[in-house]
């Protein structure tokens, strides 16, 4: 947290130092190298997960520590609950995002034993809409190299990645449909949901 | 990372994702695929890939596929994979997959030439003669070896595509799972475009069927974890893998995956848009 706003401190900085700020067409520039530069910090955290060794528990507690830090976890947890996510209160909100953080921890993390041995590289950026995708390849052993792209944005005013896409396949999209059936089986109720999310994945 | 991982370069990939059956059985079942194709002929005109969104007026029916193509995982395929991948030894295996993956690539040659995606052919085409010759049949797979292109692993539906039908309603097949109305035209169209079927003669055509159930069982296993937790572990195995799949083929036939996003930092994100399976930004709230 601080050693990102002292890293955007210098990158701004630096470039006001270099008169980068008035040029047009700068700001777009600095942006994506910061989106590519958030990118290949989980990449690197990731790779190093990977590489570790560690049993599965300490893996998924890696990858929760990762994905608070580098990812917007209110704004996915949010989004994956649709139209319901206005019917919740402050203080149920903040609960659905604790669990919902552990329950994607779990689900995905526990997928981690799956790359030991691999990798991931970060190929390029590339401004789409509103935000920055930056695609990435990861390679596996004896299996042939699948892209996996993060969506990156500034508008929480920090650069968060909000969304994961591998092959196509977005992790909020699809959990939108889980959480959704989940609280359609629910009848709706909210507590419910955030007590059995705690526990799943 | 880790989510949903589920493919491989000698596999064809929506198959994978697909949690139910190897293309194997796209050979050995066409009549219900004339019976699924008949079902579907003539459906709507609108194109749901446009919108990202999911179209499907037939959801009663493909749930009740879909709840008989589970139980057809978990009595068979499922118990038959881990049976097959644990007695099989791994190069065996390997060299089947890659034999049913060479196989495909005759097929795929064709449909690439009808998209005319001459690059597309043309590797396919390399691949096929580098592997079928110092690759011994196409048992092993110089061609990767030697960093030559990955396979299009394309299909009549990409071809479809390519020509500008548009995507159609969502069906799940029986046996073979998720699919769309062009996608389910591609695959009855498949079962002629092989030209090695006109080729061959009764029992060697069997290798290409009998080497894609192999490959399908090998495939099963190797997917396993990600098959199961969609299958068995998701709320809602109906919904969860018909927006995999739906995901998954757009991105195959559609290049990158961005542009079909929306902000969820738009307001619309946590509020109205929520029947729709756009990405929108998050933010914009």
């Amino acid at each position: 947290m601080t050693s990102k706003l002292t890293r955007r401190f210098v990158i701004a900085a630096g470039a006001s130092a270099l008169g980068l700020s008035a040029l047009p067409g700068a700001a777009r520039a600095l942006t994506e190298a910061r989106a590519r530069a958030l990118i290949d910090r989980v990449v690197s955290d990731i790779n190093r997960v990977i590489a570790s060794g560690q049993p599965l528990t300490r893996m998924i507690a890696d990858f929760e520590r990762i994905f608070a830090r580098y990812g917007d976890v209110p704004i996915i947890a949010r989004s994956t609950l649709g139209a319901d996510a206005n019917r919740l209160s402050g203080g149920q909100m903040r609960d659905y995002v604790d669990a919902f953080r552990g329950y994607i921890s779990r689900k995905y993390g526990k997928r981690f034993n799956e790359f030991v041995g691999g990798r991931i590289e970060v190929k390029d950026v590339r401004e789409v809409k509103s935000w920055h995708e930056v695609r990435s390849m990861v390679y596996l052993r004896g299996q042939s190299p699948f892209e996996v792209s993060f969506l990156v944005s500034d508008r929480s005013g920090q650069d968060l990645f909000f969304d994961m896409v591998i092959e196509g396949i977005s992790l909020r999209l699809s959990e939108r449909t889980e959480i959704g059936a989940m609280l359609d089986r629910r009848n709706g109720d909210i507590g419910a949901l955030i007590s059995d999310l705690r526990t799943s994945g | 990372m880790i989510g949903y991982v589920p493919w491989h370069p000698t596999q064809d990939v929506d198959v994978a994702v697909t949690p139910t059956l190897p293309f194997a059985f796209r050979r050995a079942l066409p009549a219900l695929v004339l019976a699924a194709v008949s079902l579907v002929a003539g459906c709507a005109a609108q194109d749901p890939a446009a919108t990202r969104d999911v179209f499907d007026p037939y959801e009663a029916e493909n749930r009740r596929v879909h709840e008989f193509n589970r139980g057809v995982d978990r009595l068979l395929v499922r118990p038959v994979s881990k049976g097959y991948t644990s007695v099989v030894p791994d190069d065996i295996e390997t060299g089947v997959v890659r034999l049913a993956e060479n196989l495909s690539l005759p097929a795929d040659i064709v449909n690439n030439i009808l998209q005319l995606n001459m690059r597309g052919a043309f590797q396919d085409g390399a691949r096929l003669v580098v592997n079928t010759t110092v690759g011994l049949g196409g048992v092993f797979d110089p061609a990767s070896e030697m960093g030559m292109a990955a396979p299009t692993n394309t299909d009549f539906g990409e071809t479809l595509h390519a020509w500008g039908a548009r995507e159609g309603a969502y069906i799940e097949l029986p046996f073979l799972g998720p699919s769309t109305t062009r996608h389910t035209y591609g695959i009855f169209v498949d079962l002629f475009t092989n030209p090695l079927t006109y080729v061959l003669d009764s029992p060697e055509s069997l290798i290409g069927t009998g080497a894609g159930v192999a490959s399908g069982l090998s495939q099963r296993e190797r997917f396993s974890e990600t098959i199961d937790q969609i299958l068995y572990e998701s709320e809602d195995s109906y919904a969860q893998s018909r927006t995999i799949y739906l995901q998954n083929r757009r991105f195959r036939l559609g290049g990158t995956a961005g542009e079909g996003y929306t902000d969820p930092y738009d307001g619309a994100a946590g509020g109205g848009a929520a029947a729709t399976t756009a990405l929108e930004d998050p933010y914009d709230e």
